[in-house]
Parts: C-alpha cells; structure tokens; sequence
C-alpha cells in the first residue's frame, strides 16, 4: 500500500469532478495498475459541494474508507476554495491543482498555509474556447495527470480518445473539442 | 481465461445479469441501486439480451410481479435498496414461503429517518427473518462472483428460496475498482437453464400456488422453509467449490483473515473488511497477532462454524453496521454471543456499532478496536459490551 497515490477532488454537483475521477481510474487502469475512483455524496443536488477520489497502486486496493492524507487534491470550482478546507490532510510534497483564471501566487494565500507546491489552470476559458461551454472536468483532468506524472502525455490523450469515442458514441462532434481541451490543458497547467 | 476489467459493483452485477439473461426483472428505481435495472434495461434495448423488463410503479409491485414471473416459472430478479425493501416487506414473505427462487441485488442503504442515500446493513439486516438467502460481498469482485453463483442455490431442489445479493450502497456499488470477469460462455454453462419441476404455467400439471393455509397445516410450511434454509448450507459450500475450479476463487461461509493464531478478532460484514485487513497488516508488522472473520454469508447462519473459528481468540469485536434498538447491540452480533453460549465459549465479546447511514469507518478506527481488545485482556480494563465507533465528540 506504500506506493499507493491518493487524489481528492472538490466540486460542485453536475461539474463532472466525479466523472474525472472515474476517468482518471479508466486511465491509470489501462496503464496496468489496480485502481478506485468513487464519489461522496451529501445532498443530491445541482451545485452542492461533493467529493470525490482515486487511489492509484501498484498492489491491490482493499481499504473502503475515503482519503484523509492525500497526495493530491484537485478543485474543479474555485469558489469551494472560501467554504471547504480543501487542503485538509494534503500532503507537504504533494500538490494542489486549482482550476482559475489567477496565478497560484495569487491563489496560494487562500490555502490555509499550504507548503506544498500549487498549480492553477483556467479550465473554464479552455472548455469555452475548445467546447463552447464550461466543463471543467476534462481540462482537470489532463491537469492532473501532467502534475502528477501518473502516465504519459501520448499515451493518456490516445486512451482518452478511446474513451470519449465510446462515451459520446451519440455525439461524436464534441470529441475534438475535449482532446483539444487536454491538450491545451497540458500545456498551460503551471506552478 | 478471467478478462480483466475495471467496473463499479453496479456494474460488476449488471454484467453478471447480462451474462445469465434471466427471464424476467420488474423493477422501480431507487438509489443507489438505480443503476442496476438502468444498465440492464439499456441491454435489452440494444438487443444483447431478451429478459423481460417490467417498469412497474412502486417496489411493492415489484416484488409481486417478480412473484408472480417466478410463479409462473421463469427465472427472474428484481433489485433495490433501502425504502424500496421496506417497501418490498409484505412480498418478500410471500417469495420465501411459496419457495420462489427469484433473486434480488440488493445495494444496502441506511432507512429514513432522518432520510439518508448511504451505506448502512438495516435493510437487509430489518429483512434477516424473511426467509430469504442472504449473500453479502466485500467489493465489486465479490458482488459479481456471489451473483453469479446465486442462481445455482436458491434454485437447488433441496433449497428453493429466494436469494438477496448484497453489496454496499456507493462504497462498491459505485466505486470503479479492478474486476476479473468470467467468459459468459463460462457463466452460462456454470449457471445452466432454469428448469422447475413445478409452475403455474405447467399444462401438465395444474397446480394451485400461495393458496390459504389453516393452522393444522400453516406450521409445517415454515417448519419445511426452515429445513431448506439448513439444506443451503451445503449447497452454498457446493457451488462455491464448483465456482472454484472455475475461477480460482474459493468462497465459503466467511472469509478468515490472519485469523488462524489470532488472540483478536473483528467479526463483520462487507466493504469495511478491507478496511480492516489493511489495520490488520500494520497491526501484525508490529507483532500484534489480530485477525478477522468476513461473514459471507448471513442467512443461513452459520453460528456454529463461526464459533469454531473464534474459538480460540482472547477477545472478539464484533461490529454490526446496522442498530438493533434492543439497547444492546446488532444482530450480528446477538446471533454470534448465541452461537458462543451453545459451543460453550466464553470468549470475551464486545458488540461495536459502526458505519451507520454512510459513516466512514477507517484503518485508524479498526487499529483502535484491536487496541481496545488488547486492553480489555492484557490489562483488565473494563469495556462497555455495547459501543459506536467514530461518534462525533
């Protein structure tokens, strides 16, 4: 369990932060390893704060509790940042990736002293540019897979490929906007 | 060859269904086992299976139209959670005593009230008398495996009830996990054609069912669904040998882990066992010697097994997740203390209240039990019998 990665997500009902996290699991899966992606649930509704996590290993998963210490958290919607303790239990030598058109010097003094290292990426301006309409989840998720290194770049754009062509099967015309908007999210997550 | 997978235990029990292709599945939806029906209606849809799917407009007909399928002589399931169960109650008697084999996936959800979606066992726990099977499963491997075996025993002639599979609501049934999956050849061989030898719609022998029963008569109904509920205990050890040659994958009436020279033990029910495997492992790195006994399988209990296996621990912790509002602990844990008297154990064993209405239950909480116990034996330390763990302060 040791070399076991932790990822929290924050967001809001109906930005996708649980989809990413699934996807994420989709992706770290097809790399070989043995993987989790689950939601939290409060309320059920459109907008109340939810959470949602991976845990990523090369051993197999049988712990069933959420994360407490994780190595990275991911914030979909940035408003969450002033109501949720979003870098609760995250670790020193971990990292947060905040979706926001501000710089991560900007955001960091909104993060309860955090020490560890920030990344900010402006999910909301890429998926308006790539998709006409903000879904944040897929620029998230390019995002943290740069930051945390769990695959390659090509090797997760041609998974996700994969994957968006089975899960808009009824829409295929907004597939090159998502890939488009992981590329763009690789290039410009930044520390 | 197993194919591996990645599937949530919604998922994980919905390709179970596909693979077998039962008769006929009523349902009404409720979360979180919402997704269940809702996959499987998708397969019917897209033509990879011909089951019958009945949209019906409350858990109640649900159940009497999974009734009344299985009457009828076809191979039938229907799943839901929580209220929906309660919804169920009245048929689910009806099922047990008129023999039915139908199945139910069941994905645990705390009762209302307050209202609540989360994981807690009361559903199936308040239903524990109903004379149903009662088949439960730590992740999203053991969901799909248990389906898959769950026709095989409920239909078994010496057995004929109907059977709930149950997996815990969110905390397997949507969480992704690493599955292997059986070919569906495979399946279709191990599961085989439903054939009952009496149904409704037998021309050949026209057959009353679910008739009136005056009490010269009504006693020896239950007193002959309780012997098939002690005939299952072999089935089920059965069919999990045969699903063993299948898959590698032995199952039995409870898991043990590191149980063998264990001085203490958990005894539960479900996904936290894994939770708890994971103390256990960081416990014995540091030389304490703990254990766990994972109950499969509820209904029929098999007490007696249980307490051998226990019989040689200090102290037993046994973590119910659902209230029994008797003022003093679980059903789990009221049937294992019965089962302790009769094999003449007295194994200290103290009932802990856990994970109520999706309460997280941790690697840290179950490193305390252990500690607890260890306390109780090594140091005297008093121990109220009846606790919660993860309360707030």
């Amino acid at each position: 369990m040791k070399d076991t990665i932790e990822i929290r997500w924050h967001g809001r009902g109906g930005q996708g932060a649980k989809t990413a996290a699934l996807l994420l699991a989709d992706v770290a899966f097809k790399t070989g390893k043995y993987v989790q992606g689950f939601p939290e649930y409060g309320p059920e509704r459109m907008g109340a704060p939810i959470t949602a996590y991976n845990r990523i290993s090369s051993d197999p998963i049988r712990v069933h509790s959420n994360i407490y210490t994780p190595l990275y958290v991911v914030v979909v919607d940035e408003s969450l940042i002033e109501s949720v303790d979003v870098t609760a239990g995250l670790k020193e030598d971990g990292a947060i990736v905040v979706n926001t058109p501000k710089s991560a010097d900007e955001i960091r003094p909104h993060l309860n002293g955090y020490k560890g290292k920030v990344y900010t990426l402006d999910a909301r301006e890429i998926s308006m540019q790539t998709l006409g309409k903000n879904f944040p989840n897929s620029p998230m998720l390019a995002a943290i897979v740069a930051v945390s290194g769990i695959m390659e770049k090509d090797a997760f754009l041609a998974d996700m490929r994969v994957s968006y062509k089975h899960k808009f099967a009824k829409k295929p015309e907004v597939i090159e906007g998502n890939m488009k908007a992981l590329e763009l999210a690789f290039a410009e997550v930044t520390k | 060859m197993g194919i591996r997978e990645r599937l949530s235990g919604n998922e994980a029990v919905a390709h179970a269904i596909k693979q077998i292709n039962p008769d006929v599945m009523p349902a009404f939806p409720i979360t979180p086992s919402t997704e269940i029906p809702q996959f499987v209606s998708t397969f019917i849809s897209n033509g990879e299976i011909d089951t019958e799917f009945i949209p019906v407009e409350s858990e109640h007909s649900a159940m009497s139209a999974a009734i009344g399928a299985e009457a009828a002589g076809c191979r039938t399931l229907t799943a839901t959670s929580s209220c929906g169960m309660a919804l169920m109650w009245e048929e689910l008697y009806v099922a047990a005593s008129n023999r039915l084999p139908l199945a139910l996936a069941l994905v645990n959800r705390a009762l209302s009230g307050p209202i609540n979606i989360n994981c807690d066992h009361s559903d199936s726990m308040g239903a524990r008398d109903t004379g149903w099977i009662q088949i439960y499963a730590e992740n999203n491997q053991e969901v799909y495996d248990n389906f898959v075996q769950a026709y095989r025993i409920a239909e078994h002639k010496d057995v004929r009830l109907p059977i709930m599979v149950c997996q815990d609501g969110f905390i397997t049934s949507h969480a992704v996990e690493n599955i292997e999956l059986i070919e569906t050849d495979q399946v279709k061989k191990f599961v085989g054609e439903y054939e009952p030898e009496q149904y409704l719609l037998n021309p050949k022998m026209p057959m009353a069912m679910g008739p009136y029963a005056t009490s010269p008569f009504y006693m020896e109904t239950k007193m002959a669904q309780n012997e098939a509920m002690k005939n299952a205990k072999k089935v089920i050890l059965d069919v999990a040998d045969e699903f063993a040659r299948m898959t590698g994958r032995q199952y039995g009436f409870f898991e043990e882990y590191r149980l063998e020279d264990a001085d203490y033990a958990i005894v539960m029910i479900g996904s936290a066992a894994g939770t708890t495997k994971d103390a256990i492992d960081e416990l014995r790195n540091q030389g304490k010697k703990v254990g766990l006994l994972k109950l499969r399988v509820f209904r029929p209990f098999p007490g007696d097994e249980i307490a051998k296996a226990l019989s040689h621990t200090k102290a037993v912790a046994i973590l119910d997740r659902s209230e029994g509002f008797r003022a003093g602990g679980g059903p789990l844990s009221a049937e294992i203390k019965e089962h302790f008297y009769d094999a003449g154990l007295t194994t200290k064993a103290v009932s802990y209240i856990y994970g109520l209405g999706g309460r997280d239950y941790t690697v840290d909480e179950a490193k305390q039990v252990y500690a607890e116990l260890e306390d109780m034996i090594e140091n005297g330390t008093k121990l109220p019998q009846y606790r919660y763990i993860g309360l707030r302060k």
